[in-house]
């Protein structure tokens, strides 16, 4: 893709999405926009250790709950001392919280190959939750509301909102392109290619002079950073947590899901899934019945596996290759 | 005489209770050439794997180029100039030729360095291993002769000062043999020392000034291919009598 036409996508995507929240009052379209969005910025984090560095993970719902928890965490603390944070703050604080997470986590895990990484990756989610669990000041099992704040005035009142769930929209949106940057500066980068060197052989890749714990530690830590972020507004959103939803093994399936179906070895394979899925879900949520998404996911999952194992971006390249080369 | 540039002391390795290498010597100069045999089992990868990095030794050291690198991560080494081919082609299979040797070159040699040079460079690998024209093709699905040139174009682009070829040649035809001792001699003929591994004989004695031979994790004999072959512990070592 060339570099005009990125950038040129990028900013009618921010327009489409600017001019959907100015011209629509109805909430539940924020709801379900913001909800692919979130998934979308997930499978993007996801991709980054699970597909361009090649270990599969199935703790993401862990960092996810943890970006929320945080914000649960400071949407209590920081009031206590007589400060009011904007919401960047809470998904800073998400980022910065879960990124040393991952870089925490990843130290203790990546020495671990294939299953048995995996495996270590879910008990360290179920340990999160054990603690979530069991720590009262964020509200134990039972949960915590969060009463959803007034829509914020931006820019000395030019901009204002009608309602904060189409605040949380443009800023996920804001932050879902930003995923995407990031993920595409990777993949296209000397640390990506690095990244893809120890996905393929990650012992070639040590003797060719790849630092491979060093790029995998960074991985997992941008990988926890962009999970943090996409569950720092969480709590905002939904205004109940609890360990029970936030950990959902919903979540971290889908997380999965999405960059598999859309191929995990590409930029965009991600967006595309996250889009796709998330759409389809949406869709079948209203129209028939919301257990029903997470069939969807399993079917499309395994037809994807057996019908295109590198995603549909990789089966279209294929497709197109193919073309090519007959004439 | 020529510098040293390896010299490896009473290295050890043990897996378990099981002794792979025991206290062997090694010495090797700048741009020599060091053909290293034994039966199967008798710690020839596992030398290499210690030397490159691959395994860490139990005891001993290893000297490279003045200095002590034992305990330096493999992909430090690889950047000082020590580099190796596997026995079994481990390409990065999603990427194309020119990918694979890009990685090297990029980590190894020029970190910060610029795509479009590193690309010249490559494609001037490529030449030399007889790639020409081939860059872009698909490096998972290579034939093996292929997969062989290929582990040595990307370990070329890592521009190595030694060499280490594990078994480069094994299963290949005799004209493929000569097609990867070329290009070996090619490489040499630039100054790099090379440690060859081998099972094919003919190989090794043509193309060593030195050859020394492992069984059971202990150096058995040293010295020039013609002293090797006349060696009596070396013929019961391979023959059993």
């Amino acid at each position: 893709m060339r570099l005009g036409g990125f950038w040129g996508l990028m900013a009618a995507a921010l327009l489409a999405g600017l001019a959907f929240a100015a011209l629509t009052n109805n909430e539940y379209y924020f709801f379900a926009a913001y909800a692919i969005l979130q998934a979308l910025i997930m499978a993007i984090a996801w991709n980054i250790l699970g597909g361009f560095t090649g270990y599969v993970n199935f703790g993401s719902a862990g960092f996810f709950a943890v970006g929320a928890y945080s914000t649960v965490a400071l949407h209590k603390f920081l009031p206590s001392i007589g400060i009011d944070a904007p919401l960047f703050v809470h998904v800073l604080a998400g980022a910065v919280v879960c990124g040393l997470i991952g870089l925490g986590t990843g130290y203790l895990t990546l020495r671990l190959r294939g299953v048995y990484f995996a495996i270590a990756t879910l008990a360290l989610a179920i340990v999160g939750q054990t603690f979530m669990n069991n720590w009262g000041y964020v509200g134990a099992a039972k949960g915590t509301s969060i009463l959803t704040p007034d829509p914020p005035q931006l820019f000395w009142g030019y901009v204002s909102f009608s309602s904060y769930v189409k605040y949380l929209f443009v800023v996920m949106l804001l932050l879902s392109l930003m995923a995407i940057v990031i993920s595409r500066y990777i993949a296209t980068s000397r640390f990506g290619r690095g990244l893809a060197a120890i996905r393929d052989d990650e012992l070639a890749a040590e003797c060719m002079g790849v630092p491979t714990l060093r790029l995998k530690l960074i991985s997992a830590t941008v990988m926890g950073a962009l999970m943090g972020v996409a569950g720092a507004p969480y709590p905002f959103m939904v205004t109940f947590v609890d360990p029970q939803s936030a950990f959902s093994l919903v979540i971290a399936v889908n997380s999965i899901a999405m960059p598999m179906i859309g191929g995990t070895a590409y930029w965009y394979g991600p967006v595309v899934g996250a889009l796709l899925l998330g759409t389809a879900q949406e869709v079948l949520s209203v129209t028939i019945s919301s257990e029903l998404n997470v069939f969807l996911v399993g079917v499309v999952l395994v037809g994807c596996v057996i019908l295109a194992p590198r995603g549909l971006v990789g089966l279209v390249n294929d497709m197109r290759a193919k073309a090519k080369r007959h004439g | 005489m020529a510098e040293r540039i390896l010299s490896v002391k009473a290295l050890t390795k043990r897996f378990g209770g099981f002794v792979a290498l025991d206290c062997v010597d090694l010495q090797l100069d700048e741009g020599e050439r060091l053909g290293l045999i034994g039966p199967n089992g008798s710690g020839k990868t596992t030398m290499i794997n210690c030397i490159s990095g691959a395994l860490l030794c139990d005891q001993g050291t290893i000297i490279f180029k003045g200095a002590d690198i034992t305990r330096l991560a493999a992909h430090r080494r690889t950047r000082r100039g020590i580099v190796r081919s596997f026995q079994i082609p481990r390409p990065f299979r999603t990427m194309t030729i020119l990918q694979n040797l890009m990685v090297p070159m990029e980590y190894a040699v020029a970190p910060g360095a610029r795509g479009g040079d590193l690309e010249t460079e490559a494609r001037d690998i490529l030449d030399v291993v007889g790639f020409r024209g081939r860059a872009n093709d698909n490096s998972g699905r290579l034939t093996q002769v292929d997969m062989r040139k290929l582990e040595l174009a990307r370990a070329l682009a890592a521009k190595p000062r030694l060499l280490i070829s594990d078994e480069a040649m094994a299963g290949l035809s005799s004209s493929e043999v000569d097609e990867i001792l070329d290009i070996l001699f090619k490489l040499n003929g630039r100054g790099v020392a090379v440690i060859m591994i081998e099972h094919i004989m003919r190989a090794v004695f043509r193309f060593s000034e030195r050859v020394v031979v492992l069984d059971a994790g202990r150096k058995i004999a040293e010295g020039t291919p013609a002293q090797i072959v006349k060696d009596p512990l070396v013929e019961r070592a391979y023959l059993g009598v």
